[in-house]
């Protein structure tokens, strides 16, 4: 039997090794009483794509909502452990969040454009801490879009509103907005599963584009897309992180008997 | 099977009608009182009204007075209770969702919702007009600002609990201050509602007369003077229409229909205009 599902061999395509630019230290989450995050360590590479796969409920988007301290606008959640960014621990309660968040950007499973144009939802997130003249803003919009692969299609119609775009073009400026104040992490939070298959091809594309320039973390339902677009996978099931390496690695000769169960399906 | 389907069908026409029939007893009444106004409003209607002042008994004369009066009373009112109502709405939903400060402001900001307006007016008249010894058109603001207020506070508060959730943490995972958000991203989405909501606080006290005749009370001459009793169009209708006087009556037709033809008009300004303003 054991022959019969033989994996093909792979040589894990060693990449080359950057410097961690968050490091998770036996973090534990608290929504009040339950646990939603169990003693997770992880390293999150510099400009790389590190995904994050597992069940509903596993507390995949629990921990990416660690990494920008979002948990904090909720009583009653808590974390306990060190996430070190830039050398400090963004756990201390002396983080400042606003400059947390400014340098660790985010996007959400649901595409959230402000109500207000085009423009000014990119330019919204730029004004907050750069006070540019009107022809510099005009060029961080513009490559802003166009890092998003939007500005061909936005360039005419920059004053409209961005609420009258597509799901897909409304998520696509989400990124451009969360790009252009130029982070140094970028977290998607299921960015993809509210869109249709074009729009996720594209959004696929982005991310691999923008791992030149962004460390990025992403939170995925689909294995497919994980494989696709990430260098690094980390299983999780029930708040606690089960498998954590390369994610050839991952999908295709996995250490762990519940991680395959999950990729191939056979999982439950 | 059948039987049972045939009974559905009944219930649902049963239902269907009950519900058409309960809507035209309410209907009936309310172009009942359309017509009656109407009927009466137009034939006193004419351009002297906004040329002259409210007459003697037995004598010509307009709302001209009283109409501005309302206009000044109501305008400094809404002036005041639009920034508290929507501060405190924004209070109510964006910060103090659960503590006991809010929960205590959210209940006696629903007392004052349905206060009689009457107990408003001895309100202000005690603690405002009895110590300055004299009614006056601030006192008459004051009165219907505090009837205005909580109307302004709950649909601000309504309005905002409508902005979802991911549009505010969009905003701050930009790194925004809670008051950019506020202001910019969350009021902004519901700014359609917001003024529509203000727009209805006008409606409700452009109508009010109770908290008028203890604080504004009435002035038979032109006053532009806030600090003096003045006309306004609710208390001239009360006191006109219980009048003998038939002029006085006609007046009191054509203000009536004075004041709901402009709650009309704000009404539909609130329901088309600033409706639309928001979904953009």
């Amino acid at each position: 039997m054991e022959a019969m599902i033989a994996r093909p061999k792979v040589e894990p395509r060693s990449l080359p090794l950057t410097a961690p630019k968050m490091s998770v230290e036996k973090l534990d989450f608290f929504y009040g009483k339950f646990q939603g995050l169990k003693g997770v360590s992880l390293n999150i590479a510099e400009r790389r794509v590190t995904a994050f796969i597992g069940p509903s409920g596993c507390g995949k988007s629990t921990l990416l909502r660690t990494f920008n301290r979002m948990y904090s606008l909720y009583p009653g959640q808590r974390a306990e452990g060190r996430i070190v960014f830039n050398g400090k621990n963004i756990l201390e309660p002396k983080t400042d969040l606003n400059l947390l968040r400014a340098k660790i950007g985010m996007v959400f499973q649901k595409p959230t454009p402000f109500p207000m144009s085009i423009y000014d939802n990119i330019a919204f997130g730029v004004r907050l801490y750069e006070s540019l003249p009107q022809r510099q803003m005009d060029e961080r919009v513009e490559w802003a879009l166009t890092k998003a692969a939007m500005w061909t299609e936005a360039k005419d119609k920059l004053k409209q509103s961005g609420m009258a775009l597509s799901g897909g073009q409304q998520q696509r400026l989400c990124i451009a907005r969360a790009v252009a104040v130029k982070p140094e992490v970028l977290l998607l939070d299921e960015p993809t599963s509210a869109l249709d298959p074009i729009s996720t091809a594209k959004i696929e594309e982005l991310i691999s584009e923008l791992k030149a320039d962004y460390t990025i973390a992403i939170v995925t339902h689909n294995m497919q897309q994980a494989a696709r677009v990430s260098d690094f996978t980390a299983y999780m099931y029930l708040g606690e992180l089960i498998e954590f390496g390369e994610t050839d690695q991952i999908f295709l000769q996995p250490a762990r008997k519940e991680t395959e169960d999950y990729i191939t399906g056979r999982f439950g | 099977m059948d039987n049972r389907y045939r009974k559905r069908l009944f219930v649902n026409r049963f239902n269907l009608v009950m519900s058409l029939g309960t809507m035209a007893f309410g209907m009936v009444f309310l172009f009942w009182i359309l017509f009656v106004l109407f009927e009466n409003g137009f034939a006193a209607l004419s351009p002297v009204l906004f040329t002259q002042d409210t007459p003697p008994p037995g004598s010509a004369g307009g709302l001209k007075n009283a109409i501005f009066g309302s206009l000044v009373i109501v305008a400094t009112a809404t002036f005041i209770s639009t920034p508290i109502g929507i501060l405190a709405g924004i209070y109510l939903a964006e910060f103090g969702k659960a503590g006991l400060l809010a929960k205590a402001t959210r209940f006696i900001n629903d007392i004052l919702l349905s206060a009689p307006s009457i107990v408003i007016g001895l309100f202000v008249y005690t603690v405002y007009v009895m110590q300055v010894q004299h009614f006056s058109g601030w006192a008459g603001s004051m009165a219907l600002a505090l009837i205005a207020i909580p109307v302004v506070v709950r649909t601000t508060e309504n309005m905002l609990y409508l902005v979802p959730n991911s549009l505010r943490e969009a905003a701050i995972a930009l790194g925004a201050p809670m008051w950019k958000v506020i202001l910019m991203v969350t009021l902004k989405a519901v700014r359609g509602g917001v003024i529509t909501g203000v727009l209805l606080a006008v409606a409700r006290i452009s109508g009010e007369t109770a908290p008028l005749l203890f604080t504004a009370l009435n002035n038979q001459f032109w006053n532009s003077d806030m600090n003096t009793p003045m006309a306004n169009l609710p208390v001239v209708i009360f006191q006109f229409a219980m009048s003998p006087f038939e002029d006085w009556k006609t007046l009191a037709w054509a203000g009536a229909l004075l004041i709901t033809l402009t709650v009309l008009v704000l009404n539909i300004l609130a329901r088309t205009v600033f409706r639309q303003a928001s979904v953009r």
